[in-house]
């Protein structure tokens, strides 16, 4: 068998049935392959960042192995972004490039690049073939190292010369062997019963839960574990849909953008429960600041989390699953008590807001708030990354894990679009919506006709303010007003030092996304007052195929509550007097 | 408090394990002072050596993170303790004239140095012994006027342990 068709096997062994990529020159054995492999379905994406954030949209929603193969060279180097951005929010996935005959690596042949050098600080391992003997073996480490332990992006790089190589006696391994990776699962019982005895001590027990939830599938184990204690609880962007938006329990997400409520819990906890989260600079604030009242305890599935940012009094390595489970087991029942009842008097006291008149400008908030009452509730949402982002995560109603994907650790703007092409691959009976902005569309634009052409009923929501509005609004809080590059109306005919809307604001926004959703196929819809918010909205989620729903929002909205960079949890902009 | 550690990284003989090792701790901005990379009896298994200057919860994180590699297969760091032989090694190239060659090899011979290459105005010595002996060494030698040296970086033995292949977690 042929290294190109060994490829295409091992795929199938490791059940994959969906692969995201796009050819070229040195790839071609393998595409060959595939043009008569019918089992497994392939999206041609229009360039190859879309195509790795498709598959790591789709592994994200499926809790699957996303699978992307490009060409050596650029197509490899497309490929980066995405990488890293699948890494720092542990998404599954194996990248599957072509690289240049073994005998010309090194001599700067065309459309070489180190693929290994490139992603060894960004993926959780690689490799590169140099003989066809090593290719099985690798391909069955890659999909094991991706989807286990904390789960992360592989990436294998392949010249072409080992695809057209025959190896004699193929067969695909049932086992790996990897002395040194052995994820830890099951979590000390020591430590897990120190902590349950520790929660019975405590008189304010905070959890605060992450990504981890949603990767090690334990939420029910969250659910079960709040309702025996009633332990109030903080969720992170990358766990959102986690816990239900209207769990009493639930104090919102913390940090920068996070909830007032979640943000004081944490300032006032005396015990802190962090499970699958980092503590992550954007929640954290300054970290000396932080938690100051708790005792820590922090359970993850990667050994080196613990104790990386912030001290952990009670570290605990295991899968959250089976530690939650255990923990649930242990723990003693917890009634409502007056630190819930203080919990909740925060989440009343301070709840998250907006108010839209009804003849000025449409509110961002307002779009995600009313598409909570037209949406699907088993839909799956993926936002880009900006204002959009954030008022999406604070408005929109998730209620179940694995139905809202972001690019949180990385923050990569472009990822919104093809990410939700990857979803709406992996869930066909689901509705997929796509809330992005002006800015993020731009950036992976090309895929509307990826969308449009394959026919996946992507429901894109289009935020414009014409601006890049998270610099903005830092531009406007902390940098004196200078709008520097952020304004996409921008243009020659502009004063040199904008500050702010005028009266001599260009009129039009380029481009005009109707007429680019029009010319790729995809119905375009726009709204421009408050009135047609929810009829548009409607109408758009109704309508089969990719529907892109422009809404023109008030321009200089600012993201709030906010803390400021390098400032404590507890100093909060609420933009009131 | 920032000290010297030495830590031995054990790791599966793959393609590109050095520069995984030594370009982490660069990714991660640790201060690496020297690092060895080398075969072992067992031709799966690869020794790698390093040498940070760090504080001990960096050195915690360094430790953790070396850990989570794929690659590796055990890390400890053995700064602090004694049941380690750690040896280096020198070359050094030194000035001497008729009057003072005499003094420079009674020094060699108590370090038990070798003289390779004796000429009219310089002298060419090699040494091996653990770092402190070295840097002792060179100390002494310093007012006889170096020219240059190269130090092979360090590298350690366990004692009395049997290799443990495949425990994670040092000692």
């Amino acid at each position: 068998m042929k290294g190109s068709e060994i490829v295409i096997d091992a795929l199938k062994k490791e059940g994959v049935d969906t692969v995201f990529g796009y050819p070229g020159g040195v790839i071609i054995p393998i595409f060959d392959v595939l043009f008569s492999t019918p089992e497994i379905h392939f999206l041609l994406t229009r360039h190859e960042q879309g195509a790795v954030h498709a598959a790591d949209g789709y592994a994200r929603s499926t809790g699957k192995v996303g699978v992307c193969m490009v060409t050596s060279g650029p197509g490899a180097t497309n490929t980066i972004t995405g990488i890293a951005t699948a890494r720092m929010d542990s998404s599954p996935l194996v990248i599957i490039s072509g690289q240049v005959h073994t005998n010309s690596i090194g001599t700067d042949a065309f459309q070489e690049t180190d693929m290994v050098g490139l992603t060894r600080s960004i993926c959780k391992h690689n490799y590169l073939v140099k003989d066809v003997a090593e290719l099985p073996k690798t391909i069955k480490e890659a999909f094991f190292i991706a989807r286990t332990g904390r789960p992360g992006p592989v990436s294998i790089d392949l010249p072409v010369n080992v695809l057209n190589t025959r190896l004699k006696n193929y067969t695909y391994p049932e086992t790996v062997n990897l002395p040194g990776y052995k994820p830890e699962i099951k979590g000390s019982l020591m430590q897990i019963e120190k902590l349950a005895s520790a929660v019975e001590r405590s008189q304010k027990p905070l959890l605060y839960t992450g990504g981890g939830i949603v990767s090690s599938g334990a939420s029910e184990n969250l659910l079960e574990l709040l309702d025996k204690t009633r332990i109030p609880v903080v969720v992170t962007l990358m766990g959102l849909g986690s816990v239900p938006f209207n769990h009493p329990c639930f104090l919102g997400m913390p940090g920068m953008h996070g909830t007032i409520a979640a943000n004081k819990a944490l300032s006032e906890c005396d015990l802190l429960i962090a499970v699958g989260v980092r503590f992550d600079d954007r929640v954290t604030g300054p970290r000396h600041t932080f938690a100051q009242q708790a005792t820590i305890a922090h359970i993850d599935i990667d050994a080196a989390e613990i104790g990386k940012n912030i001290r952990a009094d009670l570290p605990i390595v295991g899968d959250a699953k089976f530690v939650l489970s255990e923990l649930c087991n242990l723990v003693k029942p917890r009634l409502r008590d007056t630190w819930n009842e203080r919990a909740e008097y925060w989440k009343e006291k301070y709840p998250l807001k907006y108010e839209q008149s009804e003849h000025g400008d449409i509110l961002p908030q307002y779009v995600i708030d009313a598409l909570n009452q037209v949406i699907d509730p088993d839909a799956v949402v993926i936002t880009d990354v900006g204002q959009h982002q954030m008022w999406t995560s604070m408005f929109h109603h998730y209620r179940h894990p694995r139905h809202f994907l972001s690019s949180g650790g990385l923050g990569t703007m472009g990822f919104g679009l093809p990410a939700a092409i990857g979803a709406a691959m992996g869930n066909p009976d689901k509705q997929v919506v796509c809330i992005t902005g002006d800015g993020g569309l731009q950036m992976n634009i090309q895929e509307l006709a990826t969308a449009a052409i394959n026919r996946f009923p992507v429901k894109i929501i289009v935020i414009n303010n014409a601006y890049l509005g998270m610099v903005r609004q830092w531009q406007e809080l902390f940098w004196d007003k200078k709008y520097s590059q952020v304004c996409l109306k921008r243009g020659p005919d502009c004063p040199p030092e904008c500050r702010g809307l005028n009266e001599n604001c260009p009129p039009d926004y380029i481009p005009d996304f109707v007429k680019v959703a029009e010319a790729n196929s995809v119905k375009g819809l726009r709204a421009s007052k408050p009135a047609d918010v929810i009829p548009i909205l409607k109408k758009g989620l109704e309508e089969p195929g990719p529907v892109l729903m422009e809404f023109m929002v008030s321009r200089e909205e600012n993201v709030l509550p906010m803390v400021s960079a390098g400032k404590p949890l507890t100093d909060i902009i609420t933009g009131e007097e | 408090m920032v000290e010297k550690h030495t830590i031995i990284v054990t790791v599966t003989n793959s393609p590109g394990v050095l520069a995984r090792i030594s370009g982490l701790l660069f990714q991660r901005g640790y201060n690496m002072e020297s690092v060895i990379g080398a075969p072992t009896e067992n031709p799966d298994i690869y020794k790698i050596i390093l040498v940070v200057q760090e504080s001990d919860i960096h050195i915690e994180q360094i430790v953790k993170q070396l850990n989570k590699l794929i690659d590796t297969i055990r890390v400890v760091d053995i700064s602090h303790k004694d049941n380690y032989i750690v040896r280096e090694y020198i070359i050094l190239k030194l000035e001497v004239d008729q009057k003072n060659r005499t003094d420079l090899l009674k020094l060699t011979e108590h370090f038990n140095a070798h003289a390779i290459d004796i000429a009219m105005d310089h002298i060419i010595l090699e040494l091996s012994g653990n770092p402190q002996k070295i840097d002792r060494f060179l100390e002494l030698v310093n007012p006889f006027g170096i020219i240059e040296y190269v130090r092979s970086g360090e590298f350690a033995m366990a004692e009395y342990q049997k290799s443990k292949i495949g425990d994670k977690n040092g000692d």
